[in-house]
């Protein structure tokens, strides 16, 4: 069902451009419980796509369909040609058994030593590439991860998450790193996070998720929608979990 | 006097010692000792399988921990439930199962107390030769596969998404260790194999900056444990495998008083 379904997907409207990502109708349920319903989404190269949502919206269901980790129950998922995905995980937990520092971590993804230091230079922490990954502050954790997404030399990121564990000053300073790559790589971006206000100015799309695709558009258009509004309270207000938004 | 059934036992010990390592730290890393207990009590099924269908026993005992690895693969993915607790069922019934099934053969005559904790000091030439040979065979495919292995136990899905087949790799690393468990038991037993993999490996943790550091200096210790434990085992006439293993857990506390590495 992946991949294959190139030839015969209906051309979208996006002047002769092909997305890196396609996803169409995509479901998916456990135990009966539908956790995605129909959701499309299409990314299209050098776009910066936040994918936002309350706790158990399926988005990490969606990201792991996109990245192919998952097999969707219905729907299907169009990889451009030549497709290289770096992916950064939500979290990265090491076993405290596992000695394991900076360079051999990424030396998983990229052998040669010089292109690893490159990529922690760019992520801007070069300097911690003998330390233990254990050692490392959460800030720093996502920036070592973001390097290894960077060794693959993608077209497309993902992030998931990519400011989790982060305080607020270094949230700000890594959504700003984020955008700088995207914009020095041209790299298609998909990104989850469940705040939109931090990832507004970055962000050239937003598609809000709950289950269903609530709403799509820019973030002004997505913050004003009744829909987002309902799902989060105003958009002054910040990001609470409570959710009263009913589906059928 | 003749004492080449040291040597033999030495060749056997070292043999294993040499896998100890690698495949030892992959288990304290992927917390898989009781995964290990469980597929070493498997053996002894095997071996009454063995007898009962007049088989080979290296063979049955070999055959039965790759059928008893896949059993446990398939159910682990079914996820019936946690893995622990399926283990927990598992290892000791195989265990008890082993113990029914040997007592249940007519006319069956088994060293049990050598199935448990290693008959080393009765080891013959062909049971090393086949030792070496399998041995070869599991570091070769540790050689092949350890930067996937490596980057698997940091994280399947990152791993996944870098190209690794996760499921082939997960599959051929317990493979491997039932292969090792099978052999292994003429070292130490049913009881004891799956502390001579893992106690060396921890052991090494301490002095260790990466995780090839790890691997290699736990086939070193396992090593010197085989050298103490034959040793102690030849002046103080104790038992080999259990020897064996307390030289490891030895080392291990004399590790445990050096500071750590990371």
């Amino acid at each position: 069902m992946l991949d294959k379904s190139t030839l015969n997907q209906p051309k979208l409207p996006t002047k002769g451009i092909e997305p890196l990502l396609s996803l169409r109708g995509i479901e998916k349920h456990y135990d009966g419980q539908t956790v995605l319903d129909h959701v499309d989404i299409d990314l299209m190269p050098g776009r910066l796509l936040s994918l936002i949502g309350p706790s158990g919206c399926g988005k990490t269901t969606l990201v792991k369909i996109a990245l192919g980790l998952l097999k969707p129950d219905g729907g299907e998922v169009t990889r451009a040609a030549g497709l290289r995905i770096g992916y950064m995980p939500q979290k990265l937990v090491i076993d405290p058994t596992l000695p394991l520092r900076v360079d051999r971590f990424l030396q998983l993804a990229e052998h040669d030593k010089t292109l690893c230091l490159e990529a922690l230079t760019e992520t801007g922490v070069a300097h911690l590439i003998n330390r233990p990954l254990r050692a490392l502050s959460g800030g720093e954790t996502q920036r070592v991860l973001l390097a290894r997404a960077l060794l693959r030399k993608p077209n497309l990121l993902v992030l998931d998450e990519p400011v989790q564990g982060v305080d607020v000053t270094g949230q700000e300073a890594l959504y700003q790193l984020i955008a700088d790559i995207r914009t020095h790589l041209h790299c298609g971006i998909l990104m989850v996070s469940h705040d939109l206000h931090l990832v507004m100015a970055a962000t050239d799309e937003v598609v809000c998720l709950n289950r269903h695709v609530c709403c799509h558009g820019s973030p002004e258009q997505v913050s004003a929608d009744p829909a987002f509004v309902e799902l989060f309270g105003s958009r002054q207000a910040l990001y609470t979990h409570h959710h009263d938004h009913h589906h059928n | 006097m003749n004492i080449d059934f040291l040597y033999f036992a030495l060749a056997a010990g070292l043999g294993i010692a040499l896998l100890a390592g690698p495949l030892g730290s992959l288990m304290v890393w992927q917390r898989m000792a009781y995964f290990g207990d469980t597929l070493a009590h498997g053996a002894l099924l095997g071996v009454a399988i063995g007898l009962w269908l007049s088989l080979s026993n290296d063979l049955a005992v070999l055959l039965t921990c790759l059928g008893l690895a896949g059993l446990l693969i398939v159910l682990q993915e079914l996820h019936l439930l946690a893995t622990d607790t399926l283990l927990g069922i598992l290892s000791h019934t195989a265990l008890a199962l082993g113990l029914v099934a040997l007592a249940l053969i007519p006319g069956a005559r088994v060293n049990m107390e050598g199935l448990l904790f290693g008959d080393l000091l009765a080891i013959s030439k062909t049971e090393v030769f086949t030792i070496w040979v399998l041995a070869g065979l599991v570091l070769a495919g540790l050689g092949y596969w350890w930067r996937q292995l490596v980057a698997v136990t940091v994280h399947e899905d990152l791993a996944q998404v870098e190209g690794v087949p996760v499921r082939r790799v997960k599959t051929m690393q317990k493979l491997m260790l039932a292969t090792v468990v099978a052999v292994g038991m003429k070292v130490a037993g049913v009881l004891l194999i799956t502390a001579l993999l893992i106690i060396p490996a921890a052991s090494a943790r301490r002095f260790s900056h990466n995780p090839e550091q790890m691997a290699i200096l736990g086939s070193v210790i396992a090593a010197l444990a085989v050298l103490l434990g034959l040793t102690a085992s030849w002046f103080l006439d104790t038992p080999a495998g259990p020897s064996i293993v307390l030289a490891g857990g030895v080392l291990f506390g004399a590790a445990s008083l050096s500071p750590k590495a990371d």
